[in-house]
């Protein structure tokens, strides 16, 4: 593992946490207002699973830093510019559609990366990945079916799963399009080769649209790059409500 | 869903541990058997109950009769000997 590069291994691992800890945030809003009581209970468990993720990521990330900020710290106080997430996780929840294809184009993208970095050189980083990913075979499993269903079934809810592919198309690109940090994490035998990410994300996606009778959407022109800390209108109301219990009673436990 | 049907029931089984039986933990809507195995799982195995799954939909399943009970079940009430209540059970035995 290379010593050069601390900032950008902390970076890179903070980037990872966040998503899964947004995209936590934001299915736990779905708690008590799921269609079913079932689907209930299966939105909680990936959100739970996606914050357990973040919570190891986090406590990794402190160490990496060095700064001797722990997950809390870096969960409830950091502002939203500091926030690295893909811009997919915090897009807000919308119809089941919304929710469903924000899963599913985030759980392709996450088996693929994950089944890489469980043979990442940073130890720690490869555990959490392969415990990961296990959780993430599941959600996949989920959201697949459910994106199926929904495109595969009435014409309502094909058309409500198109716009919705249509609406978050934008904020897939860069999921694997590689920056300076993806490629140094790379070349240090750290982080993924976003280019084979690619390919099988592509893979994944083409097949369940196909069976799902949906359009993959076009690429757009335009792209969000949450990763670098540029974020959309949703991420600071998210941040809100999850950061007040902390910033209002700073160290509160129970 | 504006125009929302009840999803068919399913009845769930578990199987807490290799060796043992599925048991009946309870039911669970779904609209075809694959979301009826994730809901069992997402519903009932939260908290490690189980290694196995199985559902079967409640309307396949065949039930006595419950104002038969007596002419079903009363004749073994006194038949005692047919309990194997006269043997040693060894305690390697965990789970008869």
């Amino acid at each position: 593992m290379s010593a050069v590069l601390p900032d950008r291994h902390f970076l890179y691992v903070l980037r990872l946490a966040d998503s899964n800890l947004v995209l936590a945030q934001r299915l736990g809003e779905l708690i008590g207002h799921a269609p079913a009581l079932e689907e209930d209970l299966g939105i909680a468990n990936v959100a739970l699973d996606l914050l357990g993720q973040a919570r190891l990521l986090l406590a990794h990330a402190g160490v990496l830093e060095g700064r001797g900020r722990d997950e809390d710290m870096l969960a409830f106080l950091r502002a939203e510019h500091e926030f690295l997430n893909a811009t997919l996780t915090e897009q807000p929840n919308g119809d089941f559609g919304d929710t469903i294809a924000r899963q599913f184009l985030y759980d392709s993208w996450q088996i693929e990366l994950y089944g890489q970095l469980a043979q990442s050189a940073d130890p720690t980083l490869a555990a959490i990945a392969a415990k990961a990913l296990k959780e993430t075979r599941y959600h996949l499993r989920y959201s697949a079916g459910w994106l199926v269903r929904l495109g595969d079934g009435t014409g309502e809810s094909h058309a409500r799963a198109h716009a919705a592919l249509e609406r978050l198309w934008p904020h897939t690109v860069e999921l694997c399009d590689p920056d300076d940090i993806d490629a140094a994490m790379f070349a240090a035998g750290i982080g993924a080769d976003l280019a084979t990410v690619r390919r099988g994300w592509d893979r994944r996606i083409d097949e369940t649209l196909a069976e799902a009778t949906l359009e993959r959407p076009a690429t757009p022109p335009w792209r969000w790059y949450g990763k670098r800390g540029e974020h959309g209108e949703y991420l600071g109301r998210l941040l809100a409500e999850m950061q007040v219990l902390q910033r209002s009673h700073p160290g509160a436990s129970w | 869903m504006s125009t929302q049907r009840e999803w068919p029931l399913y009845e769930v089984f578990i199987r807490a541990r290799g060796g043992l039986d599925h048991k009946h933990v309870g039911s669970i809507h779904a609209a075809d058997a694959r979301m009826a195995i994730e809901h069992a799982r997402d519903v009932y195995t939260r908290r490690q109950e189980g290694i196995s799954i199985w559902v079967v939909k409640s309307s396949e399943i065949v039930a006595s009769d419950p104002a038969e009970a007596d002419a079903l079940f009363e004749p073994a009430r006194d038949k005692v000997y047919r309990h194997p209540t006269f043997y040693d059970i060894p305690d390697e035995v965990k789970t008869l």
